[in-house]
């Protein structure tokens, strides 16, 4: 059968690109479409990028790649309407090469991993919506676009659409679509200037901080984030999309609300928002995937839900990058052999079982559910936070509360029962252990 | 130094850039809308781009739309959001995301 190309990639993010870098590094033909205009242009985050998949792909990529700042301060904030509690962790290692984690502007970051596509000669076919599969019965056979006479045929389309992913869903790979299963990301660039930022960061050269927070989001489950470009900081709500839509407050509001918070807004006093975004993020880990291969189809990046938001780990375009690379790789096996139907395929899955990708969503399963409880939304921040403040609060001349019993009346205060607490931590341990 | 600002909505949705499409990519059923009582997308929608009217229908605008998912994910009618995306080269450009 004549084909136009051996593979379609669709969706030029970084799932996309990494897909067709692997393709076009076997010497396969490779179509990589993009809605946008450009790579990137459709993209947001909240936002680091670990860098760490990338050496197999890019080698020393931290010499070229459009980065902004390297995140050499990580904290993670629990915080109550007027109270924060940090742990405030900073390293030198991480600003230095091979790095840890960088923050990005997208439309830079996957504009410039897009070249490395082209570079091995991959065809970039920007401004052109794919709407719809072809197929030969069960399998799929190529895409319609948007474009006239916009039909492509293949003999592997891999989708990289992103969460909303049409292609998965047209092909049948999903199951029913849970609301609750996806968060809604909104956030704000906000102009500072860099010294401004270095001062108010504490922060030298080229190291960035980033910020992520519990307890800042009115009750949804969720969370907020505040990070730091070169002369940008990036601060952001995620909210659980059911609860979202159940209450009546609106996401920038929400998003107002952090960023007037007495622990935030001194960072963004002065500042003047450069852009303000939102996107859709798959949180539900491995309970939300897809059926991630079909005959002829595979499914990687977010459009199979392999974004991590695991409390203390929140990551995705690295799951991106390995996802759409295996996916790129399984692909090329499966063209060497002449096999292209699912089960010719099936090497993808196995790829992604021996990593860190399904490895990791194995592992935190049961992460998501239990940092979207409502305990550790609400009530395990309140007894942080009071906790703190009691115990830093000089009350001569009355004698000091020993700790165990101001945890106690505070946990009492928060309807919290010890066994509740028990349950947690052990869920915990079993995830993060 | 001045106090942060919070600016208008309209001011903050100004500072995107949206190639705006002649074809809508958002389609809403008004009948399905008139029946629905949570109407999710209204307070949802990172964009404000739907509205309630007086006679309890949605009124809703696809220019400023940031391609989210989010009405359709939340909207509890069976298909009174109908959504794609928009033609290639249209819709949100972002720069500083």
């Amino acid at each position: 059968m004549s084909v136009d190309y051996d593979a379609i990639v669709v969706g030029a993010g970084p799932a996309g690109s990494a897909a067709a870098i692997a393709l076009a590094r076997s010497g396969r033909s490779v179509a990589l479409i993009e809605r946008g205009p450009f790579p990137g242009s459709k993209n947001m985050y909240g936002g680091v990028v670990y860098g760490r998949i990338l050496d197999g792909i890019v080698p020393n990529w931290w010499e070229e790649a459009p980065i902004q700042r390297w995140v050499t301060r990580r904290a993670t904030m629990m915080m109550t309407d007027t109270q924060a509690l940090t742990v405030d962790f900073r390293t030198a290692a991480w600003g230095a090469p091979p790095y840890n984690g960088a923050t990005a502007y997208r439309p830079d970051f996957d504009q410039w991993l897009a070249t490395h596509a082209t570079a091995a000669g991959a065809e970039l076919i920007c401004s052109t919506t794919v709407t719809g599969v072809l197929r030969d019965g069960n399998r799929v056979v190529g895409v319609r676009t948007d474009r006239p006479d916009g039909e492509l045929t293949a003999r592997t389309v891999i989708a990289c659409d992103g969460v909303n992913s049409f292609v998965a869903k047209e092909a049948g790979l999903y199951g029913e679509v849970e609301a609750h299963h996806y968060t809604v990301g909104v956030k704000e660039t906000i102009r500072l200037g860099r010294d401004v930022i270095d001062q108010r960061f504490g922060l030298r050269g080229l190291d960035g901080a980033d910020f992520e927070i519990v307890g800042c989001t009115n009750g949804i489950p969720g969370g907020g984030f505040l990070y730091t470009n070169l002369d940008t900081v990036a601060v952001g709500v995620v909210l659980e999309l059911p609860s979202l839509a159940k209450q009546d407050r609106r996401p920038e509001q929400i998003l107002a609300g952090l960023k007037s918070h007495p622990a935030i807004a001194p960072f963004l006093e002065g500042g003047e928002i450069g852009e303000y975004s939102a996107h859709v993020i798959p949180e539900g880990g491995l309970a939300m995937m897809p059926e991630l291969v079909g005959d002829g189809l595979l499914v990687a990046g977010d459009a199979a839900a392999m974004c991590l938001a695991a409390g203390i780990w929140l990551e995705g375009v690295n799951f991106a990058i390995a996802s759409g690379h295996a996916a790129g790789l399984a692909t090329a096996d499966a063209l060497r052999r002449g096999d292209t139907s699912a089960a010719g395929l099936s090497g993808y899955r196995r790829r992604l079982e021996t990593t860190f990708v399904l490895a990791d969503h194995r592992k935190l399963a049961g992460a998501p559910e239990l940092m979207m409880s409502p305990r550790m939304q609400r009530a395990y921040p309140q007894v942080a936070c009071n906790t703190a403040e009691r115990l830093f609060t000089v009350e001569n001349p009355r004698p000091k509360t020993g700790l165990n019993a101001i945890v106690r009346s505070e946990l009492k205060a928060a309807g919290v029962k010890v066994a509740d607490l028990g349950r947690d931590a052990l869920r915990g341990l079993r995830s993060f252990g | 130094m001045s106090e942060y600002q919070e600016i208008g909505f309209e001011q903050r949705m100004a500072l995107v850039d949206f190639r705006v499409s002649e074809r809508a990519h958002i389609t809403v059923d008004g009948d399905a809308c008139r029946g629905c009582t949570t109407q999710g997308c209204v307070v949802a929608c990172p964009a404000n781009l739907f509205v309630p009217t007086s006679d309890g229908g949605i009124l809703f605008n696809y220019e400023q739309c940031f391609e989210c998912g989010t009405c359709y994910l939340v909207c509890n009618t069976e298909g009174a959001i109908t959504w794609t995306y928009p033609e290639g080269g249209h819709g949100v450009v972002f720069a500083l995301s």
